[in-house]
């Protein structure tokens, strides 16, 4: 491991992507360092394989609805800029940030951060949580612990309580407003210790 | 043209003649000159001098609290019932149709982007990183450049551990295997007298204290009334090849691996001479039955040397211990847990296989500072009665990582290669599903 600035100089466009994500150059070089470590076979560029790799990601349940959000589009191999910006979106929000209409949001604000989240649940990205993907998303939490008949009876209810217009699917909207008492910043962020 | 070559011969001998003089004979005999310690007052003098002066340097991050521990991000406390507790704020409990809540995933989500920037398993596999610089470019990870006088500093450093230490160390290490082939072939031609035995712990013993002043070692040992005994198991935690020598150095074990070739094998071969060890060949490995029963078989000759073994199964970082194997533990006998653990300020010992080779690794070695480490000996420990395996090897590695203050996971170090099981992923479901329809979940 060698200093912050050579290594920051080996990564493409730092300047932009820093720009863009708002991540530090000392954090910009850990995740450097982390892409290159998951990248065992030293390809220059991460698939879907790599992140198996991680076992604490291997024992969660939602583990390649994850990954899956890495991977958009169907697409077999994920650079460093597009791996840094998906973890932009967990970034702690910035709390002196002006409001400026011209300004595109940032990656990590709290709208982004509801829709990254609305993405693993949305995965035909219609804009909407049918019942099916939600079906879908307790199979993949509960698997074998809970009968069909309560799954489906789970998912009715959550539709129930948080369809506001009756269309037997929970759009955007609607999801942010079952979710305005959650604290998304603190748990929805991650701090980085050093 | 041969002045030259005359004067450069006669500076060679006299390095010679210092050398064998100055710090193999007292190494031999085990007696001490001092010079080492002296070195150590200088180089923590120094280290702290370049503290003071990075300390000061760096005023503006001292809002960046330093952790103690190696992680990289801040983790949320709680098990993962209170934190989706939290999440779910003080709704009620809905009467039917499980409680479940939309927010429960982001629960997971970060879970799983916390394991993708840094995960419990891979961090105990990259070298700790040290809270201040020690002046050694491979442990640079975010000091910049501070003043001249410390560059300057760093750059003596670099001469005098290059130019000086590392062809002092290289030529020790050399005399100290070449000594250990020579001894232990020679002991192996007398007949089986007791004073072969005598003599075969005095030639072991003599190159490894040669070995250890190669690579700059100071070693304390702690409670050395309880050092393992003949016919008894060795167990410690795993961090780089010279564990053994770290060890050897106070003792003498019977060391267990896989026969290799080339120069190890010939060291190998050497050494079984003069006192049993017991090498594996590649095939025999794999019979689990064979390798426990020839361990036995060791074990149980009281007069036999203890053997050493590493039930970790691979390096570590220093930082935790990990699973021990259950293997080691069937054998039966007594076991004499060893808490190893290196001080990372005066040169880093851990061995990352997946980064650097034998060669490589050992050059670092011989250009660090120096090599400091602890050794606890833990009082022997035996398995109880009804008690499993696994039982008594958490057991084990329990007290080993309270007495070398390490952090004691139960992850396998074999997952640095291999695929979780399944059965992770359904213990974490169960758990879950416990949360959203209760205890009455079907099987």
């Amino acid at each position: 491991m060698g200093s912050t600035a050579s290594t920051l100089s080996k990564i493409p466009d730092v300047e932009t992507l820093m720009q863009e994500t708002g991540f530090t150059p000392a954090h910009m070089v850990r995740l450097y360092d982390r892409f290159k470590a998951l990248d065992k076979e030293r390809k220059g560029h991460l698939c879907p394989q790599d992140f198996g790799a991680i076992k604490e990601l291997a024992e969660n349940p939602i583990g390649d609805r994850i990954v899956g959000a890495f991977f958009s589009q169907g697409q077999e191999t994920l650079d460093f800029h597009s791996f840094v910006r998906i973890l932009a979106h967990f970034r702690p929000v910035d709390k002196d940030r002006p409001r400026d209409p011209n300004v595109p949001e940032p990656i990590n604000s709290r709208s982004n951060k509801l829709k990254f989240a609305f993405q693993l649940y949305d995965q035909d990205k219609d804009g909407k949580i049918s019942r099916a993907e939600l079906l879908q998303v307790l199979r993949a939490m509960l698997e074998m612990q809970v009968t069909e008949e309560q799954l489906e009876s789970i998912a009715d209810r959550t539709i129930q309580e948080a369809d506001l217009d009756r269309d037997e699917a929970i759009s955007f909207d609607e999801f942010r407003k079952s979710l305005e008492k959650v604290n998304i910043d603190h748990k929805m962020s991650i701090r980085f210790l050093r | 043209m041969d002045e030259l070559w005359g004067v450069v011969f006669s500076a060679i001998k006299a390095w010679f003649t210092l050398v064998v003089l100055l710090i193999m004979f007292p190494a031999m005999l085990g007696v001490s000159l001092g010079i080492t310690e002296t070195y150590m007052k200088i180089l923590v003098k120094t280290l702290k001098w370049a503290t003071v002066r990075i300390e000061k340097g760096s005023e503006e991050r001292k809002t960046l609290k330093v952790s103690s521990s190696n992680g990289l991000i801040q983790r949320l406390d709680g098990s993962m019932e209170e934190q989706i507790w939290e999440l779910r704020g003080s709704r009620p409990k809905p009467p039917v149709g499980g409680d479940f809540t939309l927010s429960d995933v982001f629960y997971f989500s970060r879970k799983g982007i916390e394991s993708i920037v840094e995960d419990e398993v891979t961090q105990r596999f990259t070298s700790e990183e040290l809270a201040s610089w020690n002046l050694l470019t491979r442990t640079n990870y975010n000091f910049h450049y501070i003043s001249l006088r410390l560059t300057v500093l760093w750059g003596v450093g670099v001469i005098v551990r290059y130019c000086v230490l590392l062809p002092l160390r290289v030529t020790l290490a050399s005399i100290g295997l070449s000594w250990l082939v020579i001894g232990t072939t020679a002991v192996g031609f007398l007949p089986n007298w007791r004073i072969k035995e005598w003599l075969s712990e005095l030639v072991h013993l003599m190159c490894y204290r040669i070995c250890a002043r190669g690579l700059s070692a100071t070693i304390h040992y702690h409670n050395r009334e309880n050092r393992p005994k003949k016919g008894g198991i060795c167990v410690a935690n795993h961090t780089s090849p010279i564990d053994v020598v770290i060890l050897a150095n106070d003792g003498c074990y019977a060391m267990v691996g896989q026969v290799h070739g080339g120069l190890m094998g010939v060291v190998q071969r050497a050494m079984v001479r003069s006192c049993p060890h017991i090498w594996f060949e590649r095939a025999e490995m794999k019979d689990r039955h064979l390798v426990t029963q020839r361990l036995r078989d060791h074990a149980n000759d009281k007069t036999k040397l203890p053997i050493l073994i590493f039930p970790e199964g691979t390096c570590i970082n220093n930082t935790s211990v990990m699973m021990f194997k259950k293997g080691s533990f069937e054998i039966g006998g007594t076991i004499y847990p060893v808490a190893i653990k290196y001080d990372p300020q005066f040169g880093d010992a851990f061995w990352n296989s997946a980064k650097y080779n034998m060669v490589s690794y050992l050059l670092r070695m011989m250009t660090s500072w120096a090599i400091v480490c602890n050794v606890w000996y833990l009082p022997p420990m035996t398995q109880h009665e009804g008690e499993s395996a696994i039982q008594f090897a958490n057991r084990v590695k329990s007290a080993i990582a309270h007495q070398g203050g390490l952090v004691d996971l139960s992850w396998d170090g074999g997952l640095k290669r291999a695929k979780v099981k399944d059965v992770l992923k359904e213990q974490q479901q169960k758990k879950y599903s416990n949360m959203v329809v209760g205890e009455d979940s079907s099987d």
